[in-house]
């Protein structure tokens, strides 16, 4: 997976180790940057992506046992003698790794909006 | 016990020592030892977490329950996996952008006060304790089956097998051993299920048919309702599983070894993978004991279900297929009791003694032998427990754990990351709620209390739910709101700074 990249891109950043403070002197001003626009933006993208999912793999998920617990419609059989309640735990497989690759696309392009962030920080523009 | 099986259970433990030595070379400050100087690559941390997490219970206990109760033992399973999405998409980066070492360190980022340090410590301490004396409880009588050694051997055995990687090898030496039993278990679980494919002709449609059979229960096998017949408690179980691995601390505690949220994010996926991969092959695990075993030799060898998989290993393989699968159990209750011990000697020696009693102002060495100390006292206290608790159900014990992660430290995970106007007092209501209403409403359920006298105390259960986590998850987040109204007001400055790091991990 991303994993290439990932190195690439870590090898001109100097990550973690205590302190990546801008040279430019002090901390960053976070109060600056979590007002700016570009924050609040990537901010909000985030969450419009983040929300919707959750809700809907939590439902999803939690339907199971209150479709198995309530009603029997899951034991008829769908192919064979395999019933539809084995197809809809399969398809929360389906689900849980297809959410995860659609989590680590839209998360890289995240990642590019805060590289952006860090870059004006750095050229001191939230001072 | 055979000379095949011997030899396998030396290897494992000769690889594990090794591994552990060179490990003890690189293990000389405290970020070494509790998060292995956050130096693990992705995929590295994304098996060593699959490690971690699929524990005996998953192996042993899952294979068993499906084996005996068709669907419902699937249950586990779908919940184990589906959890990883709650821990990817709301808690894994922001974590690894806001903590160090501790699930307290991500709170107290926001709210640097003691008493939300102690808080979270000690529900740290709790929730280890918990699952720790459920893993080593079945790691007793699992080895004392495998290698008819009594109960307290085995317990000591593993006991000082997890103290030497922790105390010598720190994380460095238990990532290892997660990865190599992640990669064993791996390889013995594909096999068997190959094993089995083939013995149903690889006709997956032909194995439903023939499984309607094969059990007493009949068609019902392959439906849900065997052994979960109390909706309300099927989906209290259901919520714990999908909730409680996002508040678990030796899975928390993996993201702190790598070194940014995107490689924290890689792993999930790579952890994602593997767990995933596993609990669809728990089906030809289960099925195949079911079928080729049988539910009375199961039973008989241990009530619980606990011995499916390695008798499924002798049925389909002979001795040294039993052997194996017997030594890979072995190697998965090691990794994981190592893990744990690390998570709760961090709570001790980092929370409680260095943050709190040395105000963060412990020498490296100070540090270092806190952390040393602290685990050795975790294994000692929970080889004592668990010693005594032999009788205990480990099931009951591992749910009671994932409860616990869900009702104590999933509001204030969330909460803390994303809620605007929270504040200290919420921060602890959220904590002390979720962790006592989980524990109290456990102490008077049918865990503990039954009319006809089959459990440990004889009367009425208080309380209907054998899971409490439909309750006490709501009210831990319902005690972080009302904590919150009733607390002073926000610091927004703070909250801005907590917001910016957890979204983009600028420090």
């Amino acid at each position: 997976m991303a994993i290439k990249t990932e190195t690439a891109l870590n090898k001109t950043k100097p990550l973690d180790k205590k302190k990546t403070t801008p040279q430019k002197g002090g901390p960053p001003n976070y109060s600056a940057i979590a007002e700016s626009t570009e924050f609040k933006s990537l901010k909000r993208k985030k969450n419009k992506f983040i929300l919707p999912i959750t809700i809907f793999f939590l439902l999803s998920y939690i339907l199971l046992p209150i479709l198995t617990s309530y009603t029997t419609i899951l034991n008829n059989n769908a192919f064979g003698d395999i019933a539809w309640v084995w197809i809809y735990a399969l398809s929360l497989f389906v689900m849980t790794w297809v959410l995860c690759m659609v989590y680590v696309r839209r998360a890289n392009d995240f990642d590019k909006e805060a590289e952006i962030i860090f870059e004006k920080e750095k050229a001191g523009d939230y001072k | 016990m055979n000379v095949i099986g011997l030899a396998f259970f030396v290897a494992i433990v000769g690889l594990t020592l090794f591994v552990t030595y060179i490990a003890s070379k690189r293990t000389n400050s405290a970020s070494e030892f509790y998060t292995a100087g956050g130096g693990l690559t992705g995929w590295q941390n994304g098996i060593a977490i699959a490690g971690d997490y699929l524990s005996a219970a998953s192996f042993l206990g899952i294979a068993g329950a499906i084996a005996l109760f068709g669907f419902d033992g699937f249950f586990y399973s779908i919940g184990y996996l589906v959890a990883y999405l709650v821990v990817l998409y709301i808690v894994a980066e922001p974590l690894r952008n806001l903590g160090k070492y501790t699930l307290a360190d991500m709170i107290t980022a926001r709210f640097d006060q003691k008493k939300i340090r102690a808080a979270a410590a000690i529900s740290t301490l709790t929730i280890v304790l918990f699952y720790m004396i459920a893993q080593l409880v079945g790691a007793g009588a699992l080895i004392q089956l495998l290698l008819g050694i009594d109960y307290w051997v085995a317990v000591l055995l593993v006991g000082v097998m997890m103290t030497i990687y922790v105390l010598w090898g720190g994380m460095a030496a238990t990532s290892w051993v997660q990865i190599i039993k992640a990669a064993l278990l791996m390889v013995g679980t594909v096999l068997i299920s190959v094993l089995v494919l083939w013995k149903f002709n690889f006709n997956i449609l032909g194995m439903f048919t023939e499984m309607k059979s094969i059990t007493a229960n009949g068609e019902a096998y392959l439906h849900p309702g065997v052994k979960y017949t109390n909706g309300l408690d099927t989906i209290s179980m259901m919520i714990a599983l999908v909730l409680g691995t996002a508040g678990l601390p030796h899975i928390l505690m993996r993201f702190f070894t790598v070194k940014d949220a995107k490689t924290a994010r890689s792993s999930v996926v790579y952890a994602t993978w593997i767990v995933g991969i596993f609990y669809v092959l728990t089906i030809f695990l289960g099925f195949g004991a079911a079928a080729f075993v049988g539910s009375d030799a199961i039973i008989a060898a241990n009530p619980a279900g606990n011995m499916a998989a390695p008798l499924l290993a002798q049925a389909l393989g002979g001795d040294i297929l039993m052997s194996f699968v017997s030594a890979v159990a072995f190697a998965t209750i090691l990794a994981v009791v190592a893990g744990l011990v690390l998570s709760g000697a961090s709570a001790f020696a980092h929370d409680l003694y260095g943050q709190i009693f040395k105000k963060g102002k412990a020498t490296e060495k100070q540090q270092m032998n806190a952390a040393r100390l602290a685990s050795v006292g975790v294994s000692a206290f929970s080889i004592l427990l668990a010693l005594g608790a032999q009788s205990m159900n480990v099931a009951f014990l591992v749910s009671l754990a994932f409860c616990i992660a869900a009702s104590a430290n999933l509001p204030v995970i969330i909460y803390t990351i994303y809620w605007k106007n929270f504040n200290t007092t919420g921060a602890l209501t959220a904590i002390i709620t979720g962790l006592f209403s989980a524990l109290i409403l456990v102490a008077i359920s049918p865990n503990l209390w039954a009319a006809d006298g089959s459990m440990a105390f004889t009367g009425e259960a208080l309380f209907p739910l054998t899971n409490p986590a439909l309750v006490s998850v709501p009210l831990g987040f319902l005690g972080g709101w009302i904590g919150t109204l009733f607390g002073a007001r926000a610091d927004q400055r703070k909250y801005a700074e907590v917001d910016v790091k957890a979204n983009i991990g600028l420090k």
